[in-house]
């Protein structure tokens, strides 16, 4: 079984997000980044459906250069190979997955297994578009995911409880938080890791056009919430409930 | 004149209350853009659903009532969906940011080659028709704008309130004329039961952290959220740790929710469930840790142990 997955290049979540001062965009100094962890789920999964079935393991980014490190980490998950569409551009979710649509038709994976969101950007779209532009069932928000006989069944979170749905391979799977707990990388596998094939292409390559179809035109800070106040006692409490905020 | 189209989203033969917002938000573009609000109703025996969604302050709605639809699968709605844009000259298509709207839209914006703005939060016009969405677990917000003449967005319930009820519009037959794609099937659905309201939909929301230490210790939080006739929540850690099922999350990736009163119990308040609770109008915390990030968002901070003073505050309300 061949596996499709991917990864990207995000801001470290724990971190503070800085606006810059003429709210044209965010500011990357001294920043850290990581993989979304979205895709560490993702990757996680491929490597044991491959323990399974066999196959081998692709993982794609597209993003700026500096994405080979999150390639690699992939990589010393398990990924066997990997291609990064480079470009310094802000691509958009649609931009994303007719990049990997084109992937899939030169790769013709039987299974595309990704991260239901990136924690950036936190759009949730870029599977199912996908999904709609190879014309392939897809399963998101998974947290099972059993194969056989070219079908596979996942269980998916949804609002209200949980669902099975059973999708025919080629199709898109995308992981939610639940699919598994990744395994941290040894140092010994991501040292030979870096010795894995990594090929570098650009969206012209692809020829896809990456002009956003959804553009950033400004960001701002949240409305921040009023300072609160300590209570010293359940009474204390009730009493403000009751008579200040009036919601009891 | 362009139009704009709501999906009705329902279950177990009725329409869910987020269904209300996203019509809120059809009728503020439509009061940018001009053009009809349009409402469409995609399922199978769905006459109470469209009954109700008719009174939700339509210009007009489709009915689309068909077997392949009985349940819910987006490869046949999408295409359905793209069908009826089709139709009656649509230039927004919108549903709710809940795991239904998650889910669909994208494949229906992907048919359509349309731009989507995902949680939307405002709609407005600024030499041109733009749109308000929190990125980085609500850290940050943008604003975006979409070049493609049909446009998709899914909207986050708690910003845009539901409005009252007015006379039924007329329900008009639509024909989808898709087939049930091959290679795709809905299994099965397993809804947590519950006698309490919908997180999305409560006053009252007792979420509980990691904290509580157990599925058993939940009881504390359960008692208190029957009490005020609330919903249970909790955090993704309390989720992860089996304490409580996933239907109850709330944060960044799981529900936003925005009650009238919210108790975070043994939740520290990490940034990705601050995401999801912090536009509640009263919150109150309940933590041992003074320093926890959650008092700094809370309007009243109780540092106490949980398992001494809920039980006290459940029984004194």
């Amino acid at each position: 079984m061949k596996i499709l997955t991917t990864v990207k290049r995000v801001t470290d979540p724990e971190m503070k997000v800085k606006i810059k001062a003429d709210g044209s965009g965010i500011s990357t100094d001294g920043v850290e980044f990581k993989m979304n962890s979205f895709d560490e789920y993702s990757i996680a999964e491929a490597a044991t459906l491959k323990k399974a079935h066999g196959g081998e393991i692709l993982v794609v980014s597209i993003g700026p250069e500096a994405s080979t490190k999150e390639m690699r980490t992939a990589m010393g998950m398990g990924a066997d190979r990997g291609i990064l569409v480079q470009t310094d551009e802000t691509v958009d979710s649609d931009a994303v997955a007719r990049i990997l649509a084109e992937v899939c038709k030169r790769e013709n994976p039987d299974l595309v297994l990704m991260g239901k969101q990136a924690i950036d950007s936190d759009r949730n779209q870029t599977g199912q578009l996908l999904s709609a532009y190879m014309d392939w069932p897809q399963a998101t928000f998974a947290y099972s995911i059993a194969v056989s006989d070219g079908f596979a069944d996942v269980g998916r979170e949804v609002d209200g409880g949980t669902s099975t749905k059973r999708v025919q391979l080629p199709a898109i799977i995308t992981a939610d938080l639940r699919l598994n707990t990744p395994p941290l990388v040894p140092l010994p596998m991501l040292m030979k890791a870096k010795r894995k094939p990594l090929e570098i292409i650009t969206p012209e390559d692809l020829g896809v056009d990456i002009t956003p179809k959804v553009k950033a035109v400004g960001f701002e800070a949240p409305e921040a919430r009023a300072a609160g106040q300590i209570v010293e006692s359940v009474d204390a409490l009730i009493e403000k409930l009751k008579n200040e905020a009036k919601v009891l | 004149m362009s139009n704009i189209i709501v999906i009705a989203e329902h279950i177990n033969g009725s329409l869910k209350k987020v269904s209300w917002s996203s019509v809120t938000f059809a009728k503020q573009a439509a009061a940018l853009t001009g053009g009809q609000v349009i409402g469409l109703v995609l399922g199978h025996n769905i006459g109470d659903v469209a009954a109700e969604f008719a009174t939700s302050g339509l210009d007009k709605m489709l009915v689309c009532d068909e077997a392949t639809f009985a349940s819910y699968l987006p490869e046949n709605f999408a295409p359905a969906i793209v069908k009826a844009v089709q139709d009656n000259d649509a230039a927004i298509v919108c549903a709710s940011t809940s795991t239904f709207g998650k889910d669909l839209l994208p494949r229906v914006a992907g048919l359509l080659g349309a731009g989507m703005v995902s949680d939307a939060i405002a709609i407005f016009d600024d030499g041109g028709l733009k749109f308000k969405r929190p990125l980085w677990a609500g850290k940050v917000i943008t604003t975006v704008e979409v070049s493609t003449p049909i446009k998709v967005a899914s909207v986050r319930p708690t910003e845009f309130d539901a409005l009252p009820a007015v006379a039924a519009v007329a329900s008009e037959a639509f024909a989808s004329g898709v087939s049930a794609k091959e290679g795709v099937e809905f299994v099965s659905f397993e809804q947590v039961k519950s006698e309490r309201p919908e997180l999305t939909d409560a006053d009252v929301i007792v979420s509980g952290g990691r904290g509580l230490g157990s599925e058993a210790n939940f009881n504390i939080v359960m008692e208190l959220a029957d009490k005020l006739t609330g919903a249970v929540g909790a955090t993704r850690a309390a989720v992860d740790s089996g304490y409580a099922p996933n239907d109850w999350q709330i944060g960044q990736t799981g529900k936003v929710v925005a009650p009238n009163l919210y108790f975070a119990v043994a939740i520290s308040g990490a940034i990705q469930h601050l995401a999801g609770m912090k536009g509640s109008k009263t919150i109150v915390a309940i933590n041992t840790d003074a320093d926890a990030p959650i008092f700094q968002v809370a309007d009243y901070g109780l540092v106490a142990d949980a398992f001494e003073v809920l039980p006290d505050l459940t029984s004194k309300l």
